[in-house]
C-alpha cells in the first residue's frame, strides 16, 4: 500500500530557488485560470438555474467568453474622475488583488512528490502561523474596495466602500472566532497540518459501541463550519450579502467609476478571492487534498502523487457551486438584518461552541470520571436553573378590534360596521354573465354523441 | 528559527504587484483617450453631481462604531489563537484562564448590545 507523505513544517524552505518560482507561477496560474473559469461557471450555472442557455458563443460550450470580456474590457477608454484623488485611485485595484493572490500561496494542493529528484510538497510554502497569513490577506484586502471607493471622488463609490468595510470587518470577527475550534483540535495554524490532522477520526467508545469519528472537521466541528461558510459569503462580498454593490441603491458600489483594467481587476479580485476562500474551506473542514472516504477505501494510491490535485481542485469548484447557487436562489438581505446576523448571531454562538469545545476536550483529558461526573450534573443542574429562571418578556394580549376601535382619538373618521357585507360589483356580474362559457376539457364538436 | 519558508510568500506577492502595477499602468495607454467635460464628472445617474467636501466628507458615527467593536474583538481573537493552537499542553489551567477572559469580553458585549451599540437602521 502506497502510503501518502505527509509534509512537516522541517520540509518548507528547503527549495532550490528554480521550484520557489516554478511553484508560484503555477500558483497564480491556478488563480487565473479559476477565475476565468469561475467567471464562465457562474454566468452558466446561474443561466441553467434560471432556465436559460447561458454562453454558448464564444468557443465551445463559451468557454473562451469571459476571455473575450477581458481583451474588450482592457481596450476600453480608462477614465478618472475629475474629483478622484489621483494616486488612491490608481493603486486601490491593486490592493484588493495582491491580497488575494498572496493568500493562495500557503494553500496546501498535495503531499509530497519529486520533481526533477527534489522531494517537494506540492504548496507553495507553510509557515506555523499559515492561517493568519489568509487571515490578514483577507482583511488587507478591504482597503482596496474602501480606498478605492474613498478615491473616487463621488457619492455612490462612497457609500459602497463604507458598507463594504462595516461588512467585511463585521465578518472578518465571525471568522476569526470560527477558525479557533480548528486550531484546538488540530493543535496547529499551518495548513498542512490542519490537513494531516484531518487524515483519521479517532476511535471513539460510544455506550460500549465502537466507533471512529470522522475526520473531516466540516463533520466534528460542524458549528464552525457553518459559521465560517456564512463568514466566507460576507466576506468576500457574494450574494446574498453583496450589499457593497447592491445595484438597485448603489450602482455598482466601489467600483462605479472604474473602468478599463482597474475595473477588471476589482472583479478579478473579487474572484479571486472566492477560490481562496473554497480553498481556506476545503483546508480547513473538508480534509483538504485528501480523496473523500469512498474512494480511498477501493484505491490506496488516491491520496498519492498527483491525483490530490484533482481531489482540491474538485473540492474548490463544489464550494464555487455553492457560492453560485447561493446567488441564484437567495435575495440580498436588507443592511441591518445583515449586521445583525453577524453581530448578534453569529458572534455569541461562535464563542459559547468554542467554549463548550474547550470544556468537553479538558473533561475528556485531564479530569478523573468521579469529579467529571459531578461537574457534568452541576453543569445540567445549572442548564436546567437557568432555563427556568431566564426572565422572560410576558406578551401582554393582543387588543381586540373593538378595543382598538375604541381607542381610536376623537374626530377620527368613521368606521364601517364590523359585520358588512359588501355587495359584488354589478360590471363584475355583467362581464361574468356575456362571457363563453369555457370549453377546456370537452370533447371537439361533432365527435359529441 | 530560519525565515526561509516565509521567502516564497514574499515571492507571490511580488508577482502579484507586478502583474496588477502593469495591468493599471498600462491601461490609460491601450484605450481610446476621449475625454470631454461629462465624462470625467462623478456618475450619479445623470444628474448634476452633488459637490463634495475635499477629502471625502463626513462619514456617519456608526461606522465608526463598528470599527472600535471590530479591534475589541479582533484582539480577543489575536488572544485565543496561541492559546488554541497550545491547548492540549495547557489543560484545566488554560480553559479556567480563557473562561474568565471570554467572560470578562462577554460583559462588554452585553453592555453594548444593551445600549444599542448593536443596532443598526
Amino acid at each position: 500500500m502506497i502510503v501518502a507523505q505527509d509534509p512537516t513544517l522541517q520540509d518548507f524552505g528547503h527549495d532550490p530557488w528554480w521550484l520557489i518560482i516554478a511553484k508560484i507561477v503555477a500558483i497564480f496560474v491556478f488563480g487565473l485560470v479559476m477565475t476565468l473559469l469561475g467567471v464562465w461557471f457562474e454566468r452558466r450555472v446561474v443561466a441553467r438555474m434560471a432556465v436559460r442557455p447561458g454562453l454558448n458563443q464564444a468557443g465551445p460550450f463559451g468557454l473562451l467568453q469571459t476571455l473575450a470580456d477581458g481583451l474588450k474590457g482592457a481596450f476600453k477608454e480608462d477614465i478618472m474622475p475629475r474629483t478622484a484623488d489621483k494616486v488612491v485611485f490608481f493603486f486601490a485595484p491593486t490592493i484588493a488583488v495582491i491580497c488575494g493572490f498572496t493568500a493562495l500561496s500557503v494553500i496546501p494542493f498535495g503531499p509530497m512528490v519529486s520533481i526533477f529528484g527534489h522531494k517537494t510538497a506540492l504548496q507553495v510554502t507553510d509557515v506555523p502561523v499559515s492561517v493568519l497569513l489568509v487571515f490578514a490577506c483577507s482583511g488587507m484586502a478591504v482597503y482596496g474596495i474602501v480606498l478605492g471607493g474613498w478615491a473616487s471622488g463621488s457619492t455612490y463609490p462612497l457609500l459602497g466602500g463604507l458598507r463594504s468595510s462595516a461588512q467585511m470587518i463585521s465578518y472578518e470577527v465571525s471568522m476569526g472566532l470560527s477558525i479557533v475550534a480548528v486550531f484546538m483540535t488540530a493543535g496547529s495554524a499551518s495548513t498542512s497540518q490542519i490537513v494531516a490532522a484531518q487524515r483519521s477520526g479517532q476511535p471513539i467508545s460510544f455506550f460500549g459501541l465502537d466507533l471512529t469519528a470522522p475526520g473531516w472537521y466540516a463533520i466534528l466541528l460542524i458549528p464552525s463550519f457553518l459559521i465560517f461558510c456564512i463568514a466566507a459569503v460576507g466576506e468576500t462580498n457574494r450574494a446574498p450579502f453583496d450589499l457593497p454593490e447592491a445595484e438597485s441603491e448603489l450602482v455598482a458600489g466601489y467600483m462605479t467609476e472604474y473602468s478599463s483594467l482597474k475595473f477588471l481587476l476589482f472583479m478579478m479580485s473579487e474572484y479571486v478571492a472566492m477560490v481562496g476562500m473554497s480553498a481556506m474551506v476545503t483546508t480547513l473542514f473538508l480534509g483538504g487534498w485528501r480523496a473523500p472516504a469512498p474512494i480511498t477505501t477501493f484505491w490506496a494510491g488516491a491520496n498519492s502523487g498527483w491525483w490530490p490535485l484533482l481531489w482540491i481542485t474538485a473540492k474548490i469548484v463544489i464550494m464555487l457551486f455553492v457560492f453560485v447557487w447561493l446567488r441564484a436562489t437567495l435575495p440580498r438581505m436588507r443592511y441591518d438584518t445583515f449586521m445583525r446576523l453577524g453581530w448578534r448571531v453569529l458572534l455569541p454562538i461562535n464563542l459559547v461552541w468554542i467554549l463548550v469545545l474547550a470544556a468537553i476536550k479538558v473533561l475528556r483529558e485531564d479530569v478523573d470520571s468521579t469529579s467529571r461526573n459531578l461537574i457534568l450534573a452541576g453543569a445540567i443542574v445549572a442548564a436546567l436553573l437557568a432555563a427556568l429562571l431566564w426572565p422572560s418578556k410576558k406578551k401582554p394580549p393582543a387588543p381586540t378590534l373593538e378595543e382598538l376601535a375604541k381607542s381610536r382619538p376623537a374626530g377620527s373618521f368613521p368606521l364601517p360596521p364590523m359585520d358588512l357585507q359588501v355587495p359584488p360589483s354589478p360590471r363584475a356580474r355583467r362581464a361574468v354573465a356575456e362571457r363563453e362559457p369555457a370549453n377546456v376539457g370537452a370533447a371537439p364538436e361533432g365527435e359529441q354523441e | 528559527m530560519s525565515l526561509s519558508p516565509y521567502v516564497p510568500i514574499i515571492g507571490m506577492f511580488a508577482l502579484a504587484a507586478g502583474f496588477a502595477v502593469m495591468s493599471v499602468a498600462i491601461a490609460p495607454f491601450l484605450g481610446p483617450r476621449r475625454f470631454n467635460k461629462a465624462k470625467l464628472a462623478a456618475y450619479e445617474c445623470g444628474i448634476e453631481p452633488s459637490p463634495e467636501p475635499i477629502g471625502g466628507g463626513r462619514v456617519p458615527v456608526k461606522f465608526y462604531l463598528t470599527a472600535m467593536l471590530f479591534i475589541v474583538f479582533d484582539i480577543e481573537i489575536i488572544f485565543l489563537y496561541p492559546w488554541a493552537v497550545s491547548f492540549d499542553s495547557l489543560g484545566l489551567f488554560g480553559f479556567v484562564e480563557m473562561l474568565l477572559f471570554i467572560g470578562t469580553v462577554f460583559i462588554a458585549y452585553a453592555y453594548v448590545w444593551r445600549r444599542g451599540g448593536l443596532d443598526w437602521d
